[in-house]
């Protein structure tokens, strides 16, 4: 049927809100199928439900109704330990305000899914410096969150995210507090992982810098898909985008 | 690349797979503290001051004991030994519950303050029982300290108190070596009233973190990180 092998799958995935006496359908039936490897992006403005679909997709909220497959396999189906399994192996997560754990250093918070995940102390720090150095903060690794800006910030937390080498980055407007130029840093960044750790990354964004990257746009409204965009078609307007944004 | 859940669907004993050392949760516990000292010190001063003043009111009934016999054997009168009123231990008690309610307290706002950190340890592979094991160790480890130097302070206030009438320090420590608290007859020794003063101080911070931290473990992650402090 196609070429496409699916790491992730939506199936009239649905979520509701009851916010004083009315409904609210955050995601209203969306089908979604993400391929391996691929850096897409979910596209729409503020309050469309991308954030909803980043908690389904991540297993961190339960859907009202629907189904999330992770190759092939019903999250709803797994244990909490399977789903913290997933969550510490499996997928990376980053977040709009980063995030780190503020009491621990650059170093500890890389190194914190590397702890659960079993490994031995010198393992982890081994692999987060390694990390650290690869998101260009190895000299930090000793800088709590508060001594770091934005940007730094945001490194750290993708350098957290990688730790355990996961098959799926989800980010959820990772560029959002950042100013354009770090905004930027931070894309080329991820857009590097995915290409070099042949990661699948799925970013929740309004910001338009992001579609340069992508695979493929996903543009999402009130909580259903308006229309999935190609490479392809990309490519024709990307220049007329950046020409907009100057 | 193999299937992402391959080494997840349908393996039994999957949680031995996610874990959080103790001296790795011993240290995250320690920054906790030190770095929120504020809160830390709300936490512990509850269990601070209910021990101090169950120490005051055990060791000074002591103290008076031991100035009674001094003033009778002065007088060359037979002297009764003094009871501890029930009332007074009544008082104590309910200062426990009073300090242990405190911590319940200040551990639920410790739990509210670290939603989005407790969400963030989830989205890392934190078990429900990770956060839980270290919202109680923090309890106490703060409960300890704590308590600790609560019967500290509650001894020193009783010494103050009585120094000048029981022949000094000296006489009082003397007394207290042997005899620091007197229960249906049988003297317990300080070090020992200090020590079991701590372990109860600890026990009932943990008790009181009980709630908190359950709660704090139970929070589904999307929901903890929404939570903007
Ligand atoms: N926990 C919640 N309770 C009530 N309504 C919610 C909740 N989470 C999201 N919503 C609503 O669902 C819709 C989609 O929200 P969200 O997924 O956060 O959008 P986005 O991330 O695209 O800005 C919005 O109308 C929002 O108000
Ligand atoms: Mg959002």
């Amino acid at each position: 049927m196609s070429v496409y092998e699916y790491i992730v799958r939506t199936k009239d995935l649905s979520k509701f809100y009851v916010l004083g006496g009315t409904e609210v359908r955050a995601l209203d039936d969306v089908a979604l199928d993400i391929r391996r490897g691929e850096y897409v992006s979910i596209m729409g403005p503020s309050g469309s439900g991308k954030s909803t679909l980043f908690n389904m997709i991540g297993g961190l909220d339960k859907p009202t109704k629907g189904t999330v497959f992770i190759d092939e396999v019903d999250m709803a189906q797994l244990t909490a330990s399977e789903l913290a399994f997933l969550r510490c192996r499996k997928i990376g997560y980053i977040f709009q305000t980063f995030n780190l754990i503020p009491v621990m250093t650059a170093l500890e918070n890389v190194t914190l899914p590397m702890v659960f995940a079993g490994l031995t102390t010198d393992d982890a720090l081994d692999k987060g410096m390694q990390l650290l150095k690869t998101v260009g903060l190895g000299e930090r690794y000793d800088h709590k969150p508060t001594e770091l800006s934005g940007g730094q910030q945001q490194r750290v937390a993708i350098a957290r995210a990688f730790a355990n080498d996961p098959a799926i980055i989800l980010a959820d407007e990772p560029t959002g507090n950042l100013d354009l130029r770090t905004g930027k840093e931070i894309i080329t960044l991820l857009k590097q992982m995915n290409e070099e750790k042949k990661v699948t990354v799925i970013s929740a964004t309004h910001d338009l810098k992001m579609i340069d990257v992508s695979d493929r746009v996903v543009w999402i409204r009130d909580g259903k898909i308006e229309r999935i965009e190609e490479r392809k078609d990309i490519e024709l307007q990307v220049g007329q985008m950046e020409y907009e944004e100057e | 690349m193999g299937s992402v859940l391959e080494d997840v669907a349908g393996k039994r004993g999957i949680e031995k797979q996610i874990v959080l050392p103790w001296s790795r949760a011993l240290q995250m516990t320690r920054e906790n503290i030190f770095v929120r000292l504020g809160r830390s010190a709300i936490t512990a001063s509850g269990i601070f001051l209910g021990i101090a003043f169950l120490a005051a009111v055990l060791f000074g009934a002591s103290a008076a004991r031991l100035q009674a016999a001094i003033d009778f054997e002065r007088l060359g009168l037979e002297h009764e030994a003094g009871e501890l009123q029930a009332r007074i231990i009544w008082l104590a008690a309910m200062s426990l519950v009073v300090a242990t309610v405190g911590i319940v307290n200040s551990m639920l706002m410790s739990v509210t303050e670290r939603y989005k950190e407790i969400g963030t340890m989830k989205c890392l592979g934190a078990l429900d029982s990770f956060i839980v094991r270290l919202f109680l160790l923090e309890a106490g480890l703060l409960g300890i300290l704590g308590s600790a130097l609560g019967a500290l302070v509650g001894a020193g206030i009783t010494m103050l108190f009585f120094v000048g009438r029981v022949g000094g320090w000296a006489g009082i420590l003397e007394a207290w070596v042997t005899t620091a608290v007197e229960i249906g007859g049988t003297g317990i020794p300080l070090w020992l009233c200090i020590i079991f003063s701590v372990m109860l101080g600890g026990i009932l911070s943990i008790l009181a973190a009980l709630y908190p931290a359950w709660r704090a473990a139970k929070m589904a992650p999307a929901a903890a990180l929404r939570s903007e402090f």
